[in-house]
């Protein structure tokens, strides 16, 4: 659909949609008064400090990370659930961030959609399915014939493989799987061409995720769709990504081509993630054994924020903070270590 | 409630009969015909409810028309006990006036005060609670701070100062006709802090939940997203708040009439009869005080039993 409407080249070859330096921070201090009687200063949470990516026209971006690191926070940032501290989002071009008025807003926000973590808190347990697959359409006052709006419905329904006389049934008549499938019918009923999709497969038993992956990258090819997908479930990544970036403590500590970065992981973090993953083959390879957590995002460690647990660190990794730079494999890593070549390549 | 109502006929792209079938055929009908203690108390409340209306019409007699009492047949007993007349069903109290007809014509009062000033305090207490706990910040403060001053004074000092100013403001006979809607704002206003704290509680559990976050997302309105997806979902404990409310209300304003604030006398309320009644109860005449008091518990009883029932039937969770 999208395909079809939009002309190659021009001003819309850019990226889709482009974040740049995006940070947030929340302010966790106690109320004012408790503050002055205690002496303490302000609290600032920085659960997203400087993060930015562009995804192109139909690709799919994935961010992983442990709890807590701030992929979700992201996620809603660029979704406009959250103002960002600094930084902005573009889409198309267009700087989302600065819009303030809803009637400036209403035309983008038909154009991007997201997809929720928790399929038993995403659809309002009280709406019959088909007034809230039908939801955005009417907000944006998309159709104003209930019969073709009904039509519209019924073939939504299909299209994520349910029949259109589950429309008229409620949310908790149905198991988290359809559910979430019933979250994709409504992100998708205002035709948009970019979506947020926050750990859809998360609250799903295995079979039934990899229903709805393959889901999404069929609905990705007929629809030419982008994804913002957001995960903690690197074989997930692995599966729908074109490419992924890698977060630790509010930053993209290394952001790389899907093949690229499991072939070869740059960043001790990814490194590390990535010898976490179960291996049936028992191939014996060498692992880095995950050490120690994640540090308490109030209190982050000086320098690189992974130096407490990185094996490679060193003096500079304790003093300076490193900036993303191009590794060997054409990935971008923030490592003072791949930066000098200090990691010995891996064996077996 | 009646937005989802009006939404899901709306998507059956069904016309009036076909919404009205729909009504018939669904959950909420038939947990009602499955349940027989629901349905005596909606048969009892509807009693209730049409005696008060139709009053006029059901009553042997007017009890405040002076020109159809008969003093002769002051202070009777009921109908089957001895001494009873068959025209007087319930007895007559010491004016000769007919218990039965008393009330009814004191439950239209009551009724009318109580509904009136339980939808007054739901509106006001429901739209303040919404906006509170969605808004949050400042004006959730501001909205909470004034509930709090509000909880500090009792509601009959409340309605004692709004029924000062009237009285001050109006002269005697417009006072008088007035005199029930200066009942229905006080105890309205007295008791929306009730549902507002209820509401605001529940609007802040629901605001963080995702279905709002997807709404957001989607880019409606925050009226739109108070009104169409958190109310529905908080509206539950509002109706047994105002179910309970409603007894109170109409004890409040028995309290009230008593205090001499309330309705003229000319017109009282099942409250004021019960007060009247009560005068006579140790000179043996029971029945003055006895039959209006049952009338207003069987009331207030099948009431509270509806909404019961209702907040069952509407939380689709536990159908």
């Amino acid at each position: 659909m999208a395909d079809g409407s939009t002309p190659p080249g021009g001003p819309k070859s850019g990226p889709l949609l482009s974040v740049r330096n995006i940070a947030r921070y929340f302010d966790v201090s106690k109320p004012w008064l408790a503050r002055v009687i205690e002496g303490q200063p302000r609290l600032l949470l920085k659960a997203v400090d400087g993060v930015s990516f562009d995804i192109p026209r139909g690709q799919t971006l994935s961010l992983v990370g442990e709890s807590g690191c701030g992929k979700s926070t992201v996620a809603r940032l660029v979704v406009g659930l959250y103002r960002p501290t600094r930084g902005q989002v573009e889409f198309e071009g267009v700087n989302v961030t600065a819009l303030r008025r809803r009637s400036e807003l209403a035309p983008i926000r038909r154009r991007f959609q997201m997809i929720f973590q928790d399929p038993y808190a995403s659809l309002n347990p009280r709406w019959r399915v088909r007034d809230i697959i039908a939801e955005p359409i009417r907000a944006h006052g998309l159709m104003k014939d209930s019969g073709a709006l009904n039509r519209r419905v019924d073939e939504l329904l299909r299209l994520v493989r349910l029949a259109p006389a589950d429309g008229e049934k409620y949310p908790h008549e149905f198991s988290g799987g359809q559910r979430q499938r019933i979250s994709i019918a409504r992100a998708l009923s205002s035709n948009p061409e970019f979506l947020v999709c926050d750990e859809p497969t998360s609250a799903l038993d295995v079979s039934v995720q990899a229903q709805i992956l393959n889901l999404m990258k069929d609905l990705q090819r007929e629809l030419g769709l982008t994804y913002l997908f957001i995960s903690h479930n690197l074989a997930v990544v692995f599966h729908i990504s074109d490419r992924v970036g890698v977060m630790y403590l509010g930053r993209i500590v290394e952001l790389a081509e899907s093949k690229a970065l499991f072939a070869a992981p740059q960043h001790p973090y990814t490194r590390m993630l990535l010898d976490a993953i179960p291996d049936l083959e028992m191939s014996g390879r060498g692992r880095t054994p995950v050490a120690g957590e994640v540090p308490n995002p109030l209190n982050p460690p000086t320098g690189c924020a992974f130096h407490p647990r990185c094996p490679w660190a060193n003096e500079r990794c304790r003093r300076e903070e490193p900036v993303a730079k191009p590794a060997p494999n054409g990935a971008l890593a923030a490592c003072h270590a791949v930066e000098e070549r200090r990691i010995p390549e891996k064996t077996g | 409630m009646a937005d989802a109502t009006e939404m899901s006929a709306r998507s059956a792209g069904g016309t009036a009969p076909a919404a009205l079938q729909r009504a018939f055929d669904s959950d909420i009908f038939y947990s009602f015909r499955n349940s027989p203690i629901t349905m005596l108390a909606a048969v009892v409340t509807l009693l209730g409810f049409v005696g008060a209306i139709f009053a006029p019409w059901l009553a042997t007699q007017n009890p405040f028309d002076l020109r159809t009492l008969n003093l002769m047949d002051a202070s009777l007993p009921p109908a089957w006990v001895e001494g009873g007349e068959a025209k007087y069903l319930f007895g007559t109290d010491n004016q000769g006036r007919d218990v039965f007809s008393t009330i009814l014509y004191g439950s239209r009062i009551s009724l009318l005060v109580g509904v009136g000033s339980v939808l007054l305090a739901l509106v006001l207490g429901v739209g303040l609670g919404l906006l509170s706990g969605y808004a949050g910040g400042s004006i959730d403060a501001f909205i909470m701070r004034v509930a709090d001053v509000q909880l500090s004074f009792p509601a009959i000092l409340i309605a004692l100062l709004i029924d000062g100013i009237t009285r001050a403001i109006l002269p005697r006979e417009a006072h008088d006709a007035a005199a029930v809607y200066v009942l229905i704002l006080s105890i309205g206003a007295s008791g929306w802090v009730q549902y507002a704290r209820t509401v605001r509680g529940s609007t802040m559990v629901e605001k963080n939940k995702e279905y709002v976050q997807a709404a957001r997302v989607i880019g409606r309105h925050p009226f739109a997203i108070m009104l169409r997806h958190v109310l529905p979902n908080v509206m539950g404990p509002v109706l047994v708040i105002a179910t309970i409310h409603l007894a109170v209300a109409i004890i409040t304003e028995a309290t009230l009439s008593f205090l001499g604030v309330g309705v003229p006398p000319t017109q009282p309320s099942l409250g004021t009869l019960i007060r009247i009644g009560n005068n006579f109860l140790f000179s043996g005449e029971w029945w003055i005080t006895v039959f209006p008091g049952a009338a207003l518990v069987i009331m207030v009883l099948a009431v509270n039993l509806l909404g019961d029932w209702l907040r069952d039937a509407l939380n689709p969770k536990l159908r």
